[in-house]
């Protein structure tokens, strides 16, 4: 289990994660809203040991993972951070193979090679596994970073916006292939979303943040409702039921 | 990759011609004179070469930039200063310059030294501190630089001319027992480059994803910066500063061998940098008959390289 306790980042004079305590339910995709700017990804960073905190810790099956052994820890927790750049020449395959560099070390072995291709399979990238990274669109480069990702084979997966640069086809394949690894791996997932409505129907709990504080921290049903959604975005919010999913309509033309 | 190996089999064989040509070409009469300098020539050209393609090409993926060289930490100005100080306070004659382990030692220490130091000193703050680290080691070279300058007004004009054959990097008078230490070096600094080659490759996808994947790097970090710090420093402590070679060759290999994999990244540069080295030693002395040097001819090519690199990036960002 990861817990996030009292969890305190200063930049300058700015608390820019202030006083947050969170306890990840394992088994679970929970998603981290919130506004530009309000701390997520510093948070993830924190967790994922990118960045220390000032105050507080968080820990992972109750030790600090700062005491953690940095291969051991990647066996365990894998991250995407929100944007990534290479400046290297790597192909699709060679770069989700890395997934496999903290068993393996970089000589792959065959159940290696099974991971590989699987998360492959998952983000549907067979067709281009042997062109080079630099040369693809860059959500078929986000894809492939999930892979790498997906194929570390970690029990926690932490991604900071993966969405971002995708189109609507496969920002529902790659919830779809999360939601696989939750419900039939038991995988946890922790997953920053702009778009209110993925989050509401893909993931189990929501973290709402603003300004580095923690707002609302619940299942998904307790958050996406519009006195809450106001609260954390401060403009109203209808939400409308669809086959069973809660869908916020948070544009509407013929209002000011 | 087949296409990488078959680019390597030709780049040895390239570098087997110069270093064989280089061996026996017109060595008419004194073989058993010129033979054994032409081979210590050869020696310290490839451990030069070696030391140097490792240092940048492991410098160019910790720093995540392929336009820098690792002397750009003051590296070189710190070896000038050590021979201005030198000549400056002892003179020509004294023992510093005259025994070749002395001054050797003296230059690789205090290179070393340096390095330590402001390493030591930066990674305390623990603040992802490599652009500090450059913008400190680039302050810190043009003020050791200066400090040269001004010490090489002050010292007597025959004493600067004789200081002069140490400030240029040449290979037509290594010493062959300061060679064997420069040897035995880089036998050890590379064992320990071998076994991290797969970190570095990890290391190249940048900060977090390298601590993703489980590499310990700010460790990692602070080891690489050592082992680039104890190559570059024993190259220029065996034959002086030669910046651009490394720039050069070890772009040439990313271009030539299109891979991640840092194992046939530095084994292309080394072996460029033998070619590089060695076949610009031939021509120097059977083309030009020594009316130039090598390292003249080296920064003229590596500057233009530079420059040509320079303009492609500045295109790419655009
Ligand atoms: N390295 C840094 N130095 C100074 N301020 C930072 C740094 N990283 C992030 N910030 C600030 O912290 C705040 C939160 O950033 P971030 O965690 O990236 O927000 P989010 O991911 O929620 O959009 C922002 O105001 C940002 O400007
Ligand atoms: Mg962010």
């Amino acid at each position: 289990m990861i817990e996030i306790k009292e969890l305190t980042k200063r930049f300058g004079k700015k608390n820019v994660v202030d006083n947050v305590s969170i306890n990840i339910k394992p088994g679970t995709i929970t998603s981290f809203i919130g506004p530009n700017g309000a701390g997520k990804s510093t948070l993830l960073s924190m967790v994922s040991r990118f960045l220390d905190s000032d105050t507080g810790e968080v820990l992972l099956d109750q030790s600090n993972v700062k005491k953690w052994k940095s291969n051991a820890f990647a066996k365990r927790v894998s991250i995407l951070k929100q944007s990534n750049f290479l400046n290297v020449r790597l192909t699709v395959r060679e770069l989700i193979s890395f997934g496999r560099y903290p068993y393996s070390k970089g000589r792959l072995t065959a159940e290696d090679e099974t991971f590989v291709d699987q998360a492959i399979g998952y983000m549907n990238l067979h067709d281009m596994e042997d062109q080079l990274i630099d040369e693809l669109s860059g959500g078929q480069k986000q894809r492939a970073f999930i892979a790498m990702v997906i194929a570390q084979d970690t029990e926690y997966i932490l991604l900071d916006e993966p969405l971002a640069s995708l189109d609507m086809k496969h920002s529902v394949q790659i919830m779809k292939t999360l939601r696989k690894l939750v419900n039939e791996l038991g995988k946890t997932v922790v997953i920053v979303l702009h778009d209110i409505n993925f989050a509401s129907v893909y993931s189990d709990r929501i973290v709402a943040l603003k300004d580095g504080e923690l707002v609302k921290n619940g299942p998904t049903n307790d958050i996406i409702n519009p006195q809450t959604l106001s609260e954390i975005y401060e403009m109203d919010i209808p939400v409308q039921e669809q086959n069973g999913c809660r869908i916020c309509v948070y544009f509407n033309a013929h209002a000011n | 990759m087949q296409r990488n190996r078959k680019r390597l089999i030709f780049l040895a064989v390239l570098a087997i011609i110069s270093v064989l040509l280089y061996a026996f070409y017109d060595i008419k009469g004194g073989f058993d004179y010129a033979f054994p300098k032409r081979v210590t020539r050869i020696a310290a050209m490839m451990v030069t070469g070696i030391a140097i393609s490792y240092a940048t090409v492991a410098f160019h993926t910790i720093t995540q930039n392929r336009i820098l060289t690792p002397s750009i930490m003051g590296m070189d100005a710190m070896y000038e200063v050590v021979q201005t100080l030198i000549f400056f306070l002892a003179g020509s004659t004294s023992i510093w310059v005259v025994n070749n382990y002395l001054n050797f030692g003296a230059a690789l220490i205090a290179m070393v030294l340096f390095a330590l130091i402001l390493y030591r000193f930066l990674f305390r703050t623990k603040k992802y501190p490599i652009y500090l680290l450059l913008l400190i080691g680039i302050i810190l070279g043009t003020l050791l630089g200066n400090l040269v300058t001004f010490l090489q007004v002050l010292i007597d004009p025959v004493e600067y001319m004789s200081l002069q054959t140490f400030l240029f990097a040449s290979f037509m008078d290594v010493k062959a027992e300061i060679l064997y230490i420069a040897i035995a070096i880089l036998v050890v600094a590379c064992i320990y480059g071998y076994r991290i080659m797969g970190q570095l490759n990890v290391m190249a996808l940048g900060r977090e994803n390298a601590i993703s994947l489980g590499i310990n790097y700010d460790r990692m970090l602070m080891n690489i910066l050592i082992l680039a710090s104890v190559l570059i420093a024993t190259s220029t402590a065996l034959v002086g500063p030669i910046t651009f070679l490394g720039l050069l060759v070890a772009n040439l290999s990313y271009q030539y061998l299109v891979t991640y994999k840092h194992s046939t990244l530095i084994l292309g540069a080394s072996l460029l940098s033998i070619i590089a080295l060695v076949g610009g030693q031939f021509i120097v002395e059977h083309l030009f008959e020594l009316r130039t040097t090598l390292s003249v001819i080296i920064n003229f090519i590596g500057g233009i390289y530079f420059i040509y690199l320079l303009l492609k990036e500045s295109r790419a960002v655009k």
